[in-house]
């Protein structure tokens, strides 16, 4: 029978082959799907995995998609890196959304170009307000940030229908729950005319420099990480955890925030219940698929975006449903997590054996003391 | 090299030959359909060099839920159904389910453009923006936005009299109700539904002055479990014929659980609840669809318009009406439905008096299309306050 | 009078649907693990009991659908976790994903069946008398069996053997483990009892409270549930009180609007969830409190052996 034996030290073949073999397993099952329900494998596949590579325009829209979860990604990689767990960046993209949207809408015709960075700084900074709360919460009554950063997030949803059904309606609108749509000035400036790329793009890819370079290349960053591995080490060392809990926190929520504004001020331009679009919770797969790694996160954003991007194209050109989107997205976090045993355990053939006595205790084998998260 | 940038090295070296290997796939299937391979670059379609035959017209619909729910979506595309019979193979029509009412739909536009599509139909008022952003860079799409107010050149709008079915429907709940009091579950306070609304409880008024209307809006228009819950809070507040404006059958199930009445909405509902069931206030997409489709193949389509159908151009009808119905009552929706065919009868016809008391419409004034574009009160008899209103 | 006592009877109807959910968790919290694809499984459960349900013509045949549906997803859920010890926060999101899009796809050929006429259940004599006829025994029989199971469940966990290696498990499986317990094996049951019971709550939802089948229409309310869980420390009986309360809240809001009221609807949404949080620092603040109140070994893996 087939056992689970651990490894004397982690593979590193594995902490890297774990996301590509989870993404072929992924595959072959898309392609059993696909054969049940009588479409094309090869044509599936192709819908999902070229064609939204295929063109300018098609590798544009993947840059828009993989924008805001890429950047909620680098806060949370940070975040999980040092063991403290914001599910609620949907909270905070939201709240990100709402403090951008308040900013643009004051601004008016005489307003100038240089409103667009008061509006992305303003989503920061909601994002990091959201995100406080949790940190305070977990600060100074110790309560757990992933339930309460959970809650915030409906909380959240619930105030932005409060606003665009209320405060915020565009009085012009016929009573629709939503804002006016922002002056041209206040949107987010565009790379190129025709494309829906903006200057998001290189936001992105400056955040995914400066993450490396934090995680990796600061004393800071190191702080944190040993935090979240090995947090008595940390404490003999002296690192501060309540300081690396705010940080992540705050940086993880500036960055989803940020993401909200981005998505507001851009591709939006104005205010609607409809903003929260599960990017926060999408980021949270492309964080560990991208191994908590600035890099690994940019390509796993871009697969996450083919997923969402090839799903749409299937349904037009396959007739497939939407739901395989989420399919997939989800059985790919499945094969991945399952993948990363294989870092710190191997397969073994091994004969049956006789199950050792209950009241028999076990004693402890050569085992290293890991907590299962990837490094 | 650390370990990580090593690391993200070979994770890059991994990615990018699976990305290759895909692509090597992808490349291999050289039997793309026309128009996919007519996608290249630029949003704007490049057009395929006209051959002898007249290639059919492209025609895309994008729905903002899912085919199956029976009620708003579910009624255009048999709307669109209709128009595939009617024009056999001069045209081809493809459509895309749950596209967001949000930045993602501008996406599905311009893909259904880069499609080759000519002709797309944008189902509900949320697509309005991200269509008029498409509509801007692709000139030579013809964009049709239901329920909308921003035309452009290349951009009309079109809608159905829905409150003349509401008012229909009225009519029998004000005929079958026994407590006098009728409910409505309302999706979302913008003026077609309030609209419908004051039209369902004029229809009411008008064979029993007596009768109240309650409503509670749910904020959404398509969420069945919590149109149950506010169906049920009708019901409880002593409301014994229901209506909606939500696209479910819920509304009519919780009916039939608890005995009372309700309508079917958007498409004929009976199925789902055979003793609840009075009648359905359907509306039929397919004359609009058919003749949009025709103009556009005739080349008579011309942007910037706005379109209103009602039940004069078999846009809405009130159908099954249920044998439980007397005949009476039957007649007279059936007068009614005549006079609005030929223009012989208005609803919307003072005198008629606000809910807080003040009259709305004189006497033998009727209102035109402006006044019901904005109507933003409730009539007398109405309980409740406008949801937003200051 | 009579609209309250039917406010009464909608709020039952609404907090069973949480309760089964609520309890499932409650037993896979008190192990120790923390299952956040609850939306997934009662997802997945819903359009496994109304399939079952349209094939089969039996409400009851359905809900043990939907209940082997939910533990099905839960076993897979299980082995992950426990043995293979993934992060039990990421695994159980991607089983909420994985549900959402499964369940959408598998029913996309139910959305257009129907369901025979749903009966109606009446406890005789007692539903006849004054108010609390109409509120409390105009039920579906389920509403009681959630009651019972709360009883159940209560007197296992406070005063049965089991119910007490459970809690220890949950407190510290390492001392479970060294007394001889199969913690493992015992973390699995209990999870897959937890996704049972989160599948008879979603068969409910789509078999009786909205007979219907659409995409999504669990909508949210396994997220309430983790949060009830919680708001309830724990407890069955608070549990179960939790429901109803937090059941009752879009009732309330519902019979609110009728009645005139202007609250805007949204912060009557917000409340429990805000409640939730409130009660997570109570309970917090002070290390007694939450090593009385808190299962010390949620969401941390274990291992045999180490």
């Amino acid at each position: 029978m087939l056992k689970l034996e651990a490894r004397p030290e982690s593979s590193k073949l594995m902490s890297v082959m774990s996301p590509v073999l989870a993404l072929a397993i992924t595959v072959v099952i898309g392609t059993i799907l696909f054969v049940m329900l009588g479409k094309d494998p090869m044509r599936g596949l192709y819908v999902f995995f070229v064609e939204p590579l295929k063109s300018v325009y098609a590798l544009t829209e993947l840059a828009v998609k993989a924008t805001p979860l890429i950047l909620i990604a680098l806060g949370l990689a940070v975040c999980f890196r040092s063991n403290v767990w914001n599910i609620g960046a949907e909270g905070q993209f939201i709240v990100g959304g709402i403090a951008a949207a308040g900013v643009a809408m004051t601004a008016d015709k005489e307003t100038g170009r240089w409103i667009v960075a008061l509006v992305l700084l303003a989503g920061v900074f909601g994002g990091m307000a959201w995100a406080g709360i949790v940190a305070f919460l977990r600060d100074r009554f110790n309560a757990n940030e992933i339930l309460v950063s959970l809650m915030l997030v409906y909380v959240a949803d619930q105030f932005l229908g409060y606003m665009v059904y209320g405060p915020w309606k565009d009085p012009a609108g016929f009573n629709f729950p939503q804002t006016i749509t922002f002056l041209k000035s206040t949107n987010v400036p565009k790379l190129f005319t025709g494309f829906r790329v903006n200057i998001g793009l290189i936001i992105a890819l400056l955040a995914v420099a400066a993450f490396w370079v934090l995680l990796f290349r600061t004393y800071a960053g190191f702080q944190l990480q040993v935090g979240g591995l090995a947090p008595a080490a940390a404490r003999y060392a002296g690192f501060s955890s309540r300081r690396a809990l705010w940080t992540a926190l705050l940086l993880s929520g500036g960055m989803a925030g940020l993401a909200g504004a981005l998505e507001v001020a851009g591709p939006l331009g104005q205010l609607t219940p409809y903003v929260p679009a599960g990017y926060g919770f999408a980021a949270i797969i492309v964080a560990y698929v991208g191994r908590l790694h600035p890099v690994g996160i940019v390509f796993s954003g871009v697969l996450m975006s083919m997923f969402y991007i090839g799903g749409e194209l299937a349904q037009s050109r396959l007739g497939l449903p939407k739901s395989l989107t989420g399919v997939f997205q989800g059985l790919l976090l499945f094969t991945l997590l399952a993948c990363d045993t294989l870092i710190h355990y191997r397969i073994r053939w091994q004969a049956a054996r006789p199950a050792p006595k209950a009241a028999v205790p076990i004693v402890s084998s050569a085992n290293t003391a890991t907590t299962g998260k990837g490094a | 090299m650390t370990f990580h940038s090593k690391r993200s090295l070979i994770k890059a070296a991994g990615w990018a030959s699976l990305v290759a290997t895909a692509a090597l796939v992808g490349c291999g299937k050289k039997e793309e359909t026309p128009a996919a391979a007519a996608a290249s670059a630029a949003p704007v379609a490049a057009a395929s060099a006209a051959p002898a035959k007249p290639e059919p017209l492209k025609v895309a619909f994008a729905y903002v839920g899912p085919v199956g729910d029976g009620g708003w979506t579910f009624a255009h595309d048999n709307a669109r159904k209709a128009v595939e019979k009617q024009f056999g193979d001069k045209i081809v029509t493809s459509f895309v389910e749950k596209v967001p009412e949000a930045a993602d739909a501008e996406r599905v536009f311009r893909d259904m453009a880069g499609q080759g599509n000519k002709l797309i139909f944008g189902t509900t008022f949320g697509y309005m923006e991200p269509m008029l952003k498409a509509a801007a860079d692709l000139k030579d799409v013809k964009f049709e936005h239901a329920t909308g107010y921003k035309q452009a050149e290349n951009m009309r709008t079109y809608d159905s009299r829905t409150y003349e079915g509401a008012y229909m429907a009225g009519v029998i709940a004000g005929g079958m109700t026994k407590t006098n009091t009728i409910g409505v579950v309302g999706s979302i306070p913008i003026p077609e539904v309030i609209r419908n609304i004051n039209s369902f409880t004029l229809g009411a008024q008008s064979v029993n002055p007596k009768i109240k209307t309650k409503v509670v809006w749910i904020n959404e228009w398509f969420n069945p479990p919590k149109e149950t819950e506010a169906a049920q809070s009708l019901l409880n507040g002593g409301a014994d014929v229901l209506m909606q404006n939500t696209d479910s059958s819920a509304v009519l199930q919780t009916a039939e659980k608890a005995g009372k009445y309700a309508f079917g909405w958007d498409s004929d509902m009976t199925a789902y609840a055979p003793k609840a069931h009075l009648a359905s206030a359907i509306i039929n997409w397919a004359p609009y669809y058919i003749k949009a489709t025709g103009d556009a193949l005739e080349g008579k389509w011309k942007g910037g318009e706005a379109s209103w159908w009602g039940v004069k151009e078999g846009a809405i009808d009130i159908v099954s009406i249920s044998d439980k119905v007397p005949a009476e009552l039957k007649a007279k929706v059936e007068t009614i439905k005549a006079g609005l065919k030929d223009g012989t009868f208005s609803i919307w016809k003072g005198p008629i008096m606000g809910a807080d008391g003040k009259e709305v419409l004189a006497k033998d004034v009727v209102a035109d299309d402006k006044f019901l574009g904005g109507v933003k009160f409730y009539v007398k008899g109405v309980e409740g306050k406008v949801p937003g209103d200051k | 009078m009579e609209s309250f006592a039917l406010l009464l009877a909608a709020t039952l109807n609404a907090g069973t649907v949480l309760a089964f959910a609520a309890l499932g968790l409650l037993i896979n919290e008190r192990a120790g693990i923390v299952n956040l694809g609850a939306e997934g499984m009662m997802l997945v459960a819903a359009v496994a009991g109304y399939a079952t349900a349209v094939h089969t013509g039996s409400d009851w045949i359905a809900f043990a659908g939907g209940a082997a549906a939910g533990a099905l997803l839960a076993a897979a859920f299980g082995v992950l976790v426990i043995w293979l010890n993934t992060n039990q926060y990421a695994t159980g999101l991607a089983l909420s994903l994985f549900g959402a899009g499964f369940s959408a796809f598998v029913g996309i050929r139910y959305t257009q069946e129907k369901l025979t006429e749903r009966p109606r259940f009446e406890v005789p004599f007692l539903s006849d008398i004054p108010f609390v006829g109409p509120a409390l025994f105009k039920q579906h029989p389920m509403v009681y069996i959630a009651i019972a199971l709360t009883v159940a469940l209560a007197w296992f966990l406070y005063r049965s053997r089991a119910g007490l290696v459970l809690r220890s498990i949950g407190e510290s499986p390492e001392s479970a483990h060294a007394l001889g317990y199969p913690v493992r094996r015992i973390r699995l049951m209990a999870v897959m009892v937890g996704g049972a019971l989160c599948g008879v709550s979603g068969a409910y939802i789509s078999v009786v409270y909205t007979p219907l089948w659409v995409e999504g229409m669990v909508a949210g309310k396994g997220w309430i549930a983790l949060a009830l869980t919680t708001f309830a420390t724990w407890r069955p009986a608070r549990v179960l009180l939790g429901a109803y309360l937090f059941g009752g809240v879009t009732m309330l809001q519902f019979h609110l609007q009728g009645e005139g009221v202007q609250i805007p609807s949204q912060f009557l949404t917000m409340m429990p969830y805000l409640a939730t949080i409130v009660v997570l620092v109570l309970i917090s603040r002070n290390a007694t409190f939450i090593r009385v109140n808190m299962p010390a070994s949620i969401g941390k893996p274990f291992f045999p052996g180490s």
